[in-house]
């Protein structure tokens, strides 16, 4: 990565996160070498440039997931959109932005059901980074998948090309937001899988709100929990037949 | 064959500027619709996060397919070199940059964020279908333009071939790559098909030959000048054969998803769903659109009729309309396919048949485009001379033999 990528880079943090300070891992008491007694956080300083040495992921068990919309709560709360936000009252409600919400499938066949919350699956190749004539759909290289809300100009294509209904529309202005999570009329916005709280060490808002259920972490270290989850038990990516490698991956789907 | 004359229209009588005053009107109702959408946002319209695209889409995409086929009439004098067409070259190539014009003005004014097109411009991602297209789109008016400029002045005649196959090549790539915005779409159950790229060319064909008819008859019967038959009835056999073509593409298209189980549930939804696709589909696009035009162009007693034609073209039109609208917003009211062959439902309506109910304002802006297209040629006509004085028989039609 160039000098003047690692600056955007930069501005798009400030912009996202608007976070300062330092993010340095926070190390876990050591008891012997190699033995923690916490997790160790997967954050880096914040002026250390994003990586591809790291693939961010989300991993849902669903048998653990009873429906509560914990998550989704915990996502409008903390990125300023449905009920954590005072907007949108103009909109009608399949106008409203929906980040994260849950989803009923349902065997037609057997009548076997299951719940499972849908957001953006930050692919490996996401259709809607493929199709974004200004490039303002973009795929970090810790693959998470963002909206550059200053050069979106509205034509909704990556509305069109995402295959999992990730994306809203700003249909009216807004004013109540966050100020880490800017956002505005005529632009598109999805889950951002809380960037400016990974960027921070943290875990995103969902998958604090349902640790019994939702687990975060490096896809590409094999150390971490959700690749030693996804080793040891697998999981489903939805729609794999489309091969976009999606980060977000799904346990107890027995379709 | 005659030289040919060629005149800029008067342009004073009170049918002249009527007709300025009606196309000004439609396209200022269309920029008022815009700056309402825009002020408030598009809550004010019927669009949502289901159907992000809707009826100005519609209007836009189809004035964009109709400019490259709009072109036709030229393609077929410079670049197969037909001289009956040749009279009627320099109308095509005006045509068919005043229709992109048109068709440009209400997709871009429809953008969630109008007043960055500016980034639009300057931003580029080449492997989104939609980048090459603002390329193709604006390399058009560059190449119309010099191909205009070689058959207008008479010193640069010679390049006339060569422009007009350098606009004819890209107008094929053009409209390519308008279908491919379709084509290229792997998340709809619609898109997703490299037919779409051939049949818009088709489309183009048909779409752009109706309105170029339909323009000649209107030019030539509100200036006097003398329109003769033979080439009416070229142009008009010439539609009958693009229309059925139309209708062979959208016929294999069906019929590869009746075949192809995983594709029943969408060509039920089109072909034989209680919906408005449906209806738009059998009553607008095939019977009133395809099957009566083609009654009509082909029938000895209404193919030789210059009302019929006309009716024939206005009916091509409507039925090109119905089906953009059955592709475009058909193909996102059905629903996304998230766990193949299972049930689905969410808050985010997830499973169901997305709800679009076009308002005034998309509608306005919608139409403006052809008000857009049609107020440039109008005035054009009157600057330079793009329509050629007589296009009667004996002056246009080189196996024109006088009738004894």
């Amino acid at each position: 990565m160039n000098k003047n990528d690692s600056l955007v880079d930069q501005k798009r943090r400030a912009i996202l996160g608007g976070m300062g300070g330092t993010a340095a891992a926070i190390v876990g008491l050591t008891i012997a070498p190699g033995v923690l007694l916490t997790q160790t956080a997967q954050a880096k300083p914040v002026d250390e440039a994003i990586s591809s040495k790291t693939r961010w992921g989300i991993l849902i068990d669903t048998n653990n997931c009873n429906d509560c919309n914990d998550c989704v709560t915990a996502c409008e709360e903390e990125n300023g959109w449905g009920s954590g936000s005072t907007d949108e009252q103009k909109s009608r409600p399949d106008q409203k932005a929906q980040w994260i919400r849950t989803v009923k499938v349902t065997d037609k066949q057997t009548g076997y059901a299951k719940t499972l919350p849908m957001m953006c699956q930050h692919c490996e190749h996401p259709p809607c980074v493929d199709v974004c004539p200004t490039g303002a759909s973009f795929k970090r290289d810790d693959g998470i998948v963002l909206v550059d809300k200053h050069i979106c100009i509205g034509c909704r294509y990556c509305m069109m090309a995402c295959p999992y209904k990730a994306r809203s529309f700003i249909h009216e202005t807004l004013t109540d937001q966050r100020s880490y999570m800017p956002r505005g009329k005529g632009t598109v916005e999805s889950c951002t899988m809380c960037v400016h709280k990974v960027d921070n060490g943290e875990n995103p808002a969902c998958v604090d709100a349902c640790s019994s259920s939702m687990t975060f972490g490096d896809l590409n270290d094999p150390d971490s929990e959700i690749s030693k989850e996804l080793a040891r038990h697998g999981g489903t990516q939805i729609r794999a037949d489309l091969r976009l490698n999606p980060g977000v991956r799904y346990q107890g789907l027995n379709f | 064959m005659k030289k040919v004359y060629f005149s800029e229209i008067d342009g004073n009588s009170m049918g002249y500027l009527a007709v300025v005053a009606i196309l000004g009107l439609i396209t200022a109702l269309g920029l008022g619709a815009f700056w309402y959408m825009e002020h408030n946002g598009h809550w004010v319209t019927g669009m949502n996060n289901e159907v992000v695209w809707g009826l100005p889409h519609v209007f836009a995409v189809f004035l964009i397919v109709a400019a490259s086929g709009a072109l036709n009439v030229a393609s077929i004098s410079s670049v197969f070199q037909k001289a009956a067409y040749k009279p009627l070259a320099r109308l095509s190539g005006l045509l068919a940059l005043a229709l992109l014009a048109g068709g440009l003005a209400v997709l871009v004014l429809d953008l969630g964020h109008p007043d960055r097109l500016i980034v639009a411009m300057t931003y580029y991602n080449f492997k989104s279908i939609f980048a090459w297209n603002i390329y193709l789109y604006m390399g058009f008016f560059v190449v119309v333009i010099i191909y205009l400029w070689m058959m207008m002045e008479r010193k640069m005649n010679g390049f006339t071939r060569a422009a007009g196959t350098a606009a004819f090549i890209w107008r094929l790539i053009l409209t390519t790559g308008t279908g491919s915005i379709f084509g290229f779409i792997v998340a709809r159950q619609l898109f997703d098909s490299a037919i779409y790229a051939p049949m818009f060319i088709i489309m183009s064909f048909s779409f752009g030959l109706a309105i170029f008819i339909l323009v000649l008859m209107a030019i030539y019967g509100g200036t006097g000048r003398p329109l003769g038959d033979a080439i009416l009835f070229r142009l008009k056999n010439l539609l009958g054969v693009f229309v059925a073509a139309v209708l062979m593409m959208v016929t294999i298209f069906y019929l590869t998803g009746l075949y192809a189980t995983e594709h029943h549930d969408v060509v039920a939804f089109i072909l034989n769903g209680n919906n408005i696709y449906t209806k738009l589909f059998w009553v607008v696009q095939v019977i009133m659109g395809s099957l009566a035009p083609l009654a009509i162009l082909y029938n000895p007693i209404t193919g030789t009729s210059r009302g019929w034609i006309a009716i024939a073209a206005i009916l091509v039109i409507l039925g090109g309309l119905a089906q953009l609208y059955v592709i475009l917003i058909g193909g996102q009211a059905f629903p996304l396919v998230l766990f193949p062959g299972m049930e689905v439902s969410s808050s985010f309506a997830d499973g169901v048949v997305a709800a679009y109910s076009p308002s005034l304002p998309e509608f306005l802006l919608g139409f403006s485009g052809i008000g857009i297209a049609l107020i440039i040629v109008t005035l054009a006509l009157k600057v330079l001379g793009f329509a050629p004085n007589s296009l009667a028989d004996a002056d246009v039609d080189p196996h024109y033999v006088a009738a004894k």
